[in-house]
């Protein structure tokens, strides 16, 4: 069993994740569509479109996990790239509405024929065709990565600072998408959509697909970054978050590992992006906002970063917390909610939720161990209950 | 092997609990009471201007509940915090009507807001009353607007200006801030202004980024273009954040009101009552409502409001008299359609008359806007405004701006048309 | 009765004042009045010309009353009545105490910003002869802008009498301007009139040289033109001018705002995003102490800030001094980590502001001494801005003495430079970590003083100067201060002299890819710390 190549990237609790996510990429969207609403069984539709934005956030807090946990790069600007994704997919959006338009200009969206733009962008043509958009909601922010990373590795701007110029970025983005002479609708960016791939966006159904989608977007981008970390690549990137003038001298290109994990990272984020936009309706530029941005890493800080499973159960946590937060009694508490989770998490629990129960584990098995080693048991120790 | 059972049962245990979770997130709703959803921002950047709508919202319902409620059932107000974040906007607006079941919901600021949560409501079927000022060309059947259209602020305001009162201006700078709001209002402003005759070089156009605080340059570009002999007047829809440092950079540059007025379209009581009128003294705004103006109608409200804040130096503004109309408007629709299901209350809802504060009455339009009396008030001293114009009459809201090439033919009729954006000239629903 | 001795009293005066000699203004200040009568801004207007024209002696009286809203009047008893400041009702025609109880239909005259612009220019007339040498030279810019032919003989009076040079030139200016709008005069009068309009060379003069109406004979107009060009060509050299002064402005609000932040993250490696909010609690500070003042002794307002800036500094420090005890000590060492425990902290303190002060903004109000503006030439300054840039400088120097000069800033010294050594004389380290976090905290509170002059004070305040801030450390070069001071003046300067052409938003766009690509080739910064502390 250890010896199969998957077996050896999958360890057992990556299996459980995958499986339970494969269960609930099956049976949500199956309780939602198969069951009326009076039934006990049925999932509504209205928590089938939260928690596949959940979903998308999870997914983009993957995205971050591994940049930070296994790289170290602590970037506080992935919201840009995940946003980038979310335009790609919001201009493909847009060039569906046709006709549909309020005021049914064929070609132009709706706030370009309102301030008076002749004609189409360049920037926006070849989005009416599918597959060029999924080509560019990765690619884009794949190559912004790119370029950024490019200056940013070779010159070795590292820690702090990093941090600090990739928020410069996503802020300029955020300007710069503000701006209405930018072409993509200003502050209000992209929204009223009505077709995805000729499906009703708002149908039940639609909503359960790109549930499904996103789970499997997940469980891909689970895969892939699990097969990273655990192949010969993801040692040396952890050599390079420990220390990487080490690395360094051992005769790796550190930046060249930094670069593509980077910009791998980056298309994931855009890929969660296109995934959220459909699913919530609207793309603006309060998604590059520094604040989202640092939203995103605390989500891994809680889950635990370096885990890959904890990011996902920290997304999910925080988002539902959120949400919970944010009704009746509570509404204007979220904020100090949030705040001191940002504080407890790193003061008490700095390994986040994951980290924190691998390592209780490991400790208790290191002890029973040791105690197996001290009394000497002929008979084997029973496994710990889980 | 061995371990591939327990394992898959776990799973599936696992998964089974949470989607069973999800669905005991749902709890069954006993409906004793009418619930009115409110989406306000509480926290983050747009709770300075939402909170206040909130209360407002609460003290309405209270009032309501008072005289008995509606149709016998009392008022429940629901209140969900949106945060200021755009998509949790729509989130919260999901969650008002499908898990909440409310019967109406009363919120967003800013367009994005609305713009974010217009496919829910559309979606869901439910009815939303939008009470801000904003940039027209929109009809939706779920949407009512209670706030005022281009057409029942910011033209008038330009009307006055070029009065002889108004100080005949022939020169206009148009500041804003760079959203929706004020690119739309400033192209309707420049349609407007050239087919009265003002040249283009008369017009100069600015815009800054939310939240700008630098402006020494902005205000010495509008001191050097105003000085060109001619009357120059600052149409102003910078949104509120900016606008204290604007002012206050006016003042000290030496633009005086008397030399370069301007007008604003985002600054009202609520505004005024934190910052140092000082510099805007005379600086004029145009609203469809201000406290100054006498009634006995908005003395009853103000003094009511200040009770139920139990602040005395509370103060009402523009929006909140737009919810308390909108209120009215739809209490009287659940009252005429006797049911509080959304189709008969869309339906019921155009024609709909409700006293506004300032000793009018105003009307739910076919195209879901309503008329509006318009007032120009100038800065005093005290933060309130000094009401120095009026329009004669109501003025009706506009959907779609006659001013601009793009919607000049189009109308919202939901009453006959049953369409948002028909268009006069095809006689088709839909746009051109 | 009354009404009769009234009538009596305003017939003797309007007696008088025609035996004085006044015939052109045979009108009386009684049937000015009159005027005041009518709720209509016609009439008021109309009445103010009256009042101007009467030259009763309290005529400006009248018109300042009505210019500041305390002109009064009574349509059922047909009175108008001046209020003073303390409240207390005159009649506006004899100035005596208005007799009986208040009228209950009593109302304040309405003007609007246009009858402003008349009252001012009527005023200006009236008080040409003012004993106040700053009322004498209001008035001759008043005439300069209103160009009332019907000033023209009080004007010359004026300036036969007049001494001080710069009253006496400025009514000269406003002379030219009467005459040059004048059709009476002859051409050469009025071209000598551009001549002189043309040497003022400030925008008022564009002002007053583009406005002449079409019908100008064309050799004045010609002259006007040719006088435009040339003010223009002198103003562009001052624009570059005041271009300079608003970057250097600028650069010292962003100097302020990271100043604080060059202490805790250039000397202590702590990244702290809750630095923001200190400046945030500083200005709130500022409100409270305003409060207080306007509460209990109005009259110490002009002292507001002085009083604010050490209390300021004591809360802000103290805050400072709880959160690393509370906090950072745990996570030295942890940049990252820091960064995500401040940032949750600035959103707790932030929605805690919200919570006690309520979401809107508070009033805190320029003192006197930072209110208006003086003119160097053609550049125009403005003291808040001065004050800023001054106060700026002060904070500055303060700071690198006491980096310098005292024994706790050589202790910070020696504990950035190496910490274990440090510890190893003898030097608290721990001590020394929590006032060094206090100082940075504590500059940041004072600076919030400064801000709450310029901006908004929201609970919104702090986060607007956080990324700039971190922007001009990081560009400056971490742990050295005189680059952070190069790097607010440099990032100010040139986002001032982008502006003009590239417009607010792309010209903070522009410097802000100006900076990531100048961190690709100099990673530490314009002045970067060399040595074994770069690779820490």
């Amino acid at each position: 069993m250890a010896g199969h190549p998957l077996l050896r990237m999958l360890d057992r609790g990556a299996l459980i994740f995958l499986a339970v996510l494969g269960v609930i990429a099956v049976l949500v969207p199956f309780l939602n569509l198969a069951f009326p609403p009076s039934s006990a069984l049925h999932v509504p539709t209205y928590l089938v479109a939260l928690f596949g934005k959940y979903l998308c956030y999870a997914l983009l807090a993957l995205s971050i996990d591994l940049i930070w946990g296994y790289c170290g790069i602590l970037s506080l600007g992935h919201g840009a790239f995940f946003a980038l994704g979310g335009y790609a997919m919001g201009m493909y959006l847009m060039r569906q509405i046709g006709t549909r338009g309020v005021y049914a200009h064929p070609e132009l969206p709706d706030f370009m024929v309102f301030l008076n733009w002749p004609e189409l962008p360049v920037f926006w043509y070849g989005f009416q065709h599918f597959p060029y958009a999924l080509l560019m909601i990765v690619l884009v922010p794949g190559a912004l990565a790119f370029v950024f990373g490019w200056f940013a590795f070779r010159s070795r701007v590292t820690g702090v600072y990093l941090s600090i110029i990739t928020q410069a970025m996503t802020y300029a983005l955020l300007l710069a998408f503000f701006r209405n002479d930018f072409g993509f609708g200003g502050n209000n960016g992209l929204t009223d959509f009505k077709d995805i791939l000729g499906f009703n966006v708002q149908a039940q159904g639609t909503r359960a697909a790109l549930f499904f989608v996103s789970c499997v977007a997940l469980a891909l981008g689970f895969l892939v970054c699990r097969a990273l970390v655990t192949s010969k690549f993801g040692k040396v990137l952890v050599a390079v978050r420990d220390a990487e003038p080490r690395t360094r001298f051992l005769g790796y290109r550190a930046e060249s590992y930094k670069l593509f994990v980077f910009t791998l990272s980056a298309c994931m984020a855009g890929v969660a992006g296109a995934l959220y936009v459909p699913q919530v309706g609207i793309i603006n530029p309060s998604e590059f906002s520094p604040a989202n941005s640092i939203e995103a890493v605390i989500w891994v800080a809680v889950g635990g970063r370096g885990t890959l499973i904890g990011p996902v159960i920290g997304a999910l946590l925080v988002n539902y917390g959120k949400t919970t937060f944010t009704s009746g009694a509570l509404a204007p508490y979220w904020l100090f909610v949030l705040g001191s989770l940002f504080i407890l998490v790193t003061l008490l629990l700095p390994r986040g939720i994951v980290g924190t129960w691998r390592h209780w584990r490991a400790q208790r098995s290191a002890q029973a161990s040791a105690d197996r080693a001290a009394t000497a048991a002929a008979e084997p120790a029973p496994r710990p209950a889980e | 092997m061995r371990n591939s059972n327990p394992m898959t049962r776990r799973c599936l245990m696992a998964s089974a609990g949470i989607a069973f979770g999800l669905a005991a997130m749902l709890p069954a709703q006993a409906q004793e009471t009418i619930k009115v959803g409110i989406l306000h921002s509480l926290s983050g950047t747009m709770a300075i201007s939402e909170t206040t709508l909130k209360d407002t919202m609460l003290f309405l319902i209270e009032e309501q509940n008072k005289k008995g409620g509606l149709l016998g059932k009392k008022l429940e107000a629901v209140v969900v915090d949106p945060a200021s974040n755009w998509p949790l906007f729509a989130e919260k607006a999901r969650e008002l009507i499908t898990k909440e079941k409310v019967s109406v919901v009363f919120g967003c600021w800013t367009s994005v807001s609305r713009k974010s949560v217009l496919p829910v409501f559309k979606e869901l079927n439910s009815i939303l009353f939008y009470p801000v000022q904003y940039e027209g060309e929109e009809s939706e059947r779920n949407v009512f607007y209670t706030g005022a259209a281009p057409n029942q602020q910011a033209i008038p305001a330009v009307d006055y200006l070029m009065t002889k009162q108004g100080g005949s201006v022939k020169r206009w700078v148009l500041a804003g801030t760079d959203y929706v709001y004020p690119r739309t209002t400033n192209k309707i402003l420049e349609a407007y202004l050239k087919s009265k005759g003002v040249a283009q070089e008369d017009i100069m156009i600015n815009y800054t980024p939310f939240g700008h605080s630098d402006w020494q340059t902005i205000v010495a570009d509008i001191k050097k273009f105003g000085s060109a002999g001619k009357k120059t007047a600052i149409v102003s829809t910078i949104n509120g954040d900016a606008n204290v440092p604007f002012y206050k950079e006016l003042g000290n540059q030496g633009v005086k009101a008397s030399d370069i007025p301007s007008v604003a379209f985002s600054v009202g009581e609520e505004e005024l009552a934190g910052i140092d009128t000082k510099p805007l003294l005379g600086h004029m705004a145009a609203w469809n409502y201000f406290q100054s103006v006498k009634s006995k109608a908005n003395d009853e409200f103000i003094a009511k409001w200040k009770a139920f804040k139990k602040d005395p130096k509370k103060v009402t503004n523009d929006p909140m008299e737009a919810h308390v109309i909108g209120f009215a408007m739809w209490v009287k629709a659940v009252e005429k359609a006797k049911s509080t299901d959304p189709d008969k209350v869309i339906d019921a809802l155009p024609g709909i008359e409700a006293p506004n504060l300032t000793g009018g009455v105003s009307k739910m339009l076919p195209n879901h806007h309503i008329t509006k009396p318009v007032f120009i008030g100038e800065v005093r001293a005290d933060g309130q405004f000094k009401v120095v114009w009026k329009t004669p009459g109501l003025v009706a809201g506009d959907a779609w701006s006659k001013n601009l090439d793009g919607s000049k033919d189009l109308i919202g009729d939901w009453v006959t048309k049953k369409c948002g954006n028909f268009n006069t000239k095809t006689n088709k629903c839909g746009g051109a | 009765m009354r009404f009769v001795k009234d009538r009596l009293g305003a017939f003797l005066l309007a007696l008088m004042l025609v035996l004085a000699g006044s015939a052109a203004h045979a009108a009386g200040l009684d049937e000015a009045l009159e005027h005041f009568l009518i709720d209509d801004f016609g009439e008021v207007e109309t009445g103010i010309g009256k009042v101007a024209a009467s030259g009763d002696s309290r005529a400006a009286m009248v018109l300042e009353a009505l210019k500041e809203d305390r002109l009064h009047y009574s349509p059922e008893k047909k009175s108008v009545y001046i209020k003073d400041k303390a409240g207390k009702l005159f009649s506006a025609a004899t100035g005596q105490a208005a007799e009986g109880d208040t009228p209950a239909d009593l109302a304040a005259v309405d003007t609007n910003n246009r009858l402003r612009g008349v009252i001012d220019a009527a005023i200006g007339g009236l008080s040409l002869l003012a004993p106040s040498p700053a009322r004498r030279y209001e008035s001759a810019q008043a005439v300069f802008k209103s160009r009332d032919e019907g000033v023209l003989p009080a004007l010359d009076a004026a300036l036969a009498k007049e001494t001080d040079t710069r009253i006496k030139r400025a009514m000269n200016e406003a002379r030219a301007a009467v005459i040059l709008y004048s059709e009476g005069a002859s051409e050469a009068e009025r071209i000598d009139a551009v001549a002189a309009i043309r040497v003022r060379g400030d925008q008022e003069a564009v002002n007053a040289l583009a406005g002449l109406p079409a019908d100008t004979p064309p050799a004045i107009k010609n002259a006007a033109r040719d006088a435009i060009a040339g003010i223009h060509s002198q103003l562009a050299v001052w624009t570059a001018a005041q271009n300079a002064w608003y970057g250097i402005s600028l650069g010292s609000v962003l100097l302020l705002a990271a100043i604080g932040l060059a202490i805790t993250f250039g000397v202590m490696g702590v990244i702290n995003m809750a630095h923001g909010e200190m400046v945030m609690l500083g200005a709130y500070v500022t409100y409270i102490v305003q409060d207080l003042i306007r509460q209990h002794n109005p009259a110490l307002f002009d002292y507001s800030l002085l009083m604010a800036v050490p209390l300021a500094f004591l809360v802000a420090g103290a805050i400072g001094i709880l959160i690393e005890q509370g906090i950072i000590r745990f996570l030295y060492g942890r940049p990252l980590e820091t960064l995500l425990a401040t940032w949750g902290l600035s959103l707790v303190l932030q929605q805690a502001v919200r919570t006690a002060f309520g979401p809107t903004n508070k009033e805190v109000g320029n003192p006197s001494w930072m209110s208006g503006a003086f003119e160097v030439g053609h550049l125009t300054i403005t003291y808040n801005r001065l004050w800023i840039v001054v106060f700026t400088l002060v904070v500055f120097v303060a700071l690198l003495g006491l980096l310098r000069f005292t024994r706790l800033g050589l202790e910070m010294r020696a504990v950035t430079q190496n910490r274990s050594m440090a510890a190893s004389m003898g030097i608290r380290t721990a001590r020394v970590d929590a006032l060094t976090f206090g100082l940075g905290s504590g500059i940041a509170g004072i600076a919030g003083v400064a801000l709450s002059q310029i901006d908004n004070v929201s609970p919104n305040l702090g986060q607007s100067y956080i990324i700039d801030s971190f922007m001009v450390v990081v560009f400056g070069g971490v742990g050295n201060l005189w680059g952070t001071l190069v790097g607010a003046f440099t990032l100010g300067i040139a986002n001032k002299f982008l502006e003009p052409y590239a417009g607010a938003v792309l010209a903070k766009i522009a410097i802000l890819v100006i900076i990531i690509l100048f961190i690709q080739k100099r990673p530490r910064g314009l002045f970067a710390l060399k040595g074994r502390a770069v690779e820490a």
